[in-house]
């Protein structure tokens, strides 16, 4: 659309210049990840202003909440971040534990962990993929998916989904894995790790991709503290905020890993955070199964659980940054409040600082980086 | 329309199924989740308590977070205080939320979980507002983070932020009438589109 009035000011002066144009991406787009509006306004092909739509998918889902038993609200967890559902099952498991007093057996909460680990490598490794689609290299997401595939059956073996799992439980995990559990886990982290390598090898310094991602989209660390941003995003600009490590949860305080920090903020520093942090998980999964010994999977509560009237904030480190619950108990079946933090929900908000100023072209990839998931943001 | 659970004491007629909700019978009372403050939340409740002009502050706890209930009229200035003064440090918004407790004291509570990562500790800010005209200054200004956690409560719950920069609806469609947040807002008792 033409702004008439830059139209009207070109006409008295006679003189040759440009207008700004409005132009529209999404909500349909290949390359928002989902259902997301952007409305931008360009001077040729340069971004002056971003106004990021969102809520197309907006379910209502944390009034739903309120509204079911606590057991039935993982199933609700599991649609907000459908790529990482283990990670977001665990968040609510963590936060109902916390207001009940009670903990689940050690074998359990290491089979979450090493759950939620693969989660991560099964997210990040989507992330590799479409990432390099956004750039229009096409072939890294056919090994990845590969890669991601094997992630999905192990899961399915597990749990008897690829997705939506509903596998934890207040106190501890639906049942216990199988037999040949530990030995295809272990199979699986090699496997995995050739895929990053090889993924690593593909894409981290290709000279096209480092042209399109080495000082694009850039954020301070203040800045990005400022917005509340979180996980790798948060990471890149130089703020070592891991909530494994800040606040441990699980049995991470056992682990030996490191949290990899970035330096530059832009989007190259994203992408091979994103690498480096795979490859950690790996290696905690390997410490995790290291530490399993036969036991009990589920703690002895009451079937429906009934938390203590009080309110409760838990949160967990998600593959797209610090996912936490607030909720607020009076002593019944269902919480009277629950309110969800939404790590997408917050990243997505600094789109606009990251953008103005870049082209059109790097919107998409700016947007990449940030790994959003819809489900997630307007819940 | 229905309501199933969370009703305090007042026991309702029960969706399901159409079974009649039991009638009003002795209960209990309700157990209260045990408070639990960790050896820094304690250190930091005591340093509030000095640093702050309390007279107006309720001061209180939550499992393992200090929690502090201001005057609305007061936020901003201790939320500015919090986040600069470098003993405090709560530079990181965690978490902006609205609960609704108009059915019990006709009030919204908003509640702003703060984190620091400088000095690795945490806590809980409180307000109070009335639903009559229900609005409070907007800490967009301290936290830019906070932009669309209020544009979103403001949707769902009808709480106007004063000094927001834009307060347009951000997860519900433009022409959507009603606070679909609040308690008072059916759940299932829509028509069909």
């Amino acid at each position: 659309m033409v702004n008439p009035a830059n139209l009207a000011d070109n006409q008295a002066s006679s003189q040759p210049g440009t207008v700004d144009m409005m132009v529209n991406m999404g909500p349909q787009h290949p390359a928002t990840h989902g259902v997301f509006r952007m409305e931008l306004r360009v001077d040729g092909e340069q971004i002056l202003d971003l106004v990021p739509h969102v809520g197309y998918l907006h379910r209502g889902s944390e009034k739903l909440c309120e509204h079911e038993l606590y057991s039935q609200i993982i199933t609700l967890f599991d649609r907000f971040d459908y790529i990482s559902n283990f990670n977001n099952e665990l968040v609510i498991v963590a936060a109902v534990e916390k207001l009940m007093g009670v903990e689940a057996p050690p074998r359990a909460e290491l089979i979450r962990m090493i759950m939620c680990e693969f989660n991560r490598i099964a997210s990040h490794m989507l992330f590799y993929g479409t990432f390099a689609i956004d750039m229009g290299a096409i072939t890294p997401v056919l090994y990845n998916f590969r890669d991601r595939e094997k992630i999905q059956a192990l899961f399915e073996s597990v749990s008897g989904a690829r997705m939506m799992h509903n596998y934890f439980r207040v106190g501890g995990i639906k049942e216990d894995v199988g037999d040949d559990f530990v030995a295809r886990a272990l199979a699986l982290c090699d496997d995995l790790e050739r895929g990053i390598d090889e993924t690593d090898r593909l894409l981290t310094v290709n000279e096209i991709f480092v042209e399109r991602t080495v000082g694009i989209g850039v954020i301070s660390g203040e800045d990005a503290l400022d917005w509340g941003l979180s996980g790798p995003v948060l990471r890149a600009s130089g703020v070592p905020y891991d909530v494994r490590v800040d606040e441990p949860y699980s049995h991470y305080d056992e682990m030996d890993f490191g949290v990899p920090v970035g330096s530059a903020g832009d989007c190259w520093d994203r992408f091979y955070l994103r690498i480096l942090e795979a490859r950690e998980s790996i290696s905690i999964i390997r410490q995790a199964i290291a530490l399993m010994e036969p036991g009990d999977t589920m703690a002895q509560i009451r079937r429906i659980a009934r938390p203590p009237a009080g309110e409760v904030y838990a949160h967990c480190e998600n593959p797209r940054g610090d996912l936490g619950v607030y909720i607020v108990s009076d002593g019944g079946e269902r919480p009277y409040r629950l309110k969800v933090r939404p790590p997408s929900f917050c990243n997505l908000q600094a789109l606009r600082d990251l953008t103005v100023g870049h082209y059109i072209a790097d919107v998409v990839v700016i947007l990449g980086t940030l790994d959003i998931v819809l489900g997630e943001v307007d819940r | 329309m229905t309501t199933r659970g969370t009703s305090n004491g007042e026991a309702e007629p029960s969706g399901q199924g159409g079974k009649a909700a039991p009638a009003k019978r002795h209960e209990p009372e309700v157990p209260r989740a045990a408070v639990a403050l960790p050896a820094e939340g304690v250190v930091l409740a005591e340093r509030l308590s000095e640093t702050l002009d309390s007279h107006d502050i309720e001061f209180g706890a939550a499992i393992d977070e200090v929690v502090c209930t201001v005057p609305a009229d007061r936020l901003i200035d201790i939320c500015q205080q919090l986040k600069d003064d470098p003993e405090f440090g709560f530079t990181y918004l965690r978490l902006l939320t609205v609960v609704d407790y108009l059915e019990q004291d006709g009030e919204f509570e908003v509640v702003y979980h703060l984190f620091s990562l400088a000095n690795h500790h945490k806590m809980v800010v409180k307000t109070r507002i009335p639903e009559r005209g229900a609005s409070l200054p907007s800490v967009t200004g301290v936290w830019r983070g906070a932009d669309w956690y209020e544009r979103e409560m403001h949707d769902l719950f009808g709480v106007v932020f004063d000094g927001h920069p834009d307060l347009s609806p951000l997860v519900l469609p433009d022409d959507f009438e009603g606070f679909p947040g609040r308690k008072s807002y059916p759940l299932n008792d829509y028509g069909e589109w």
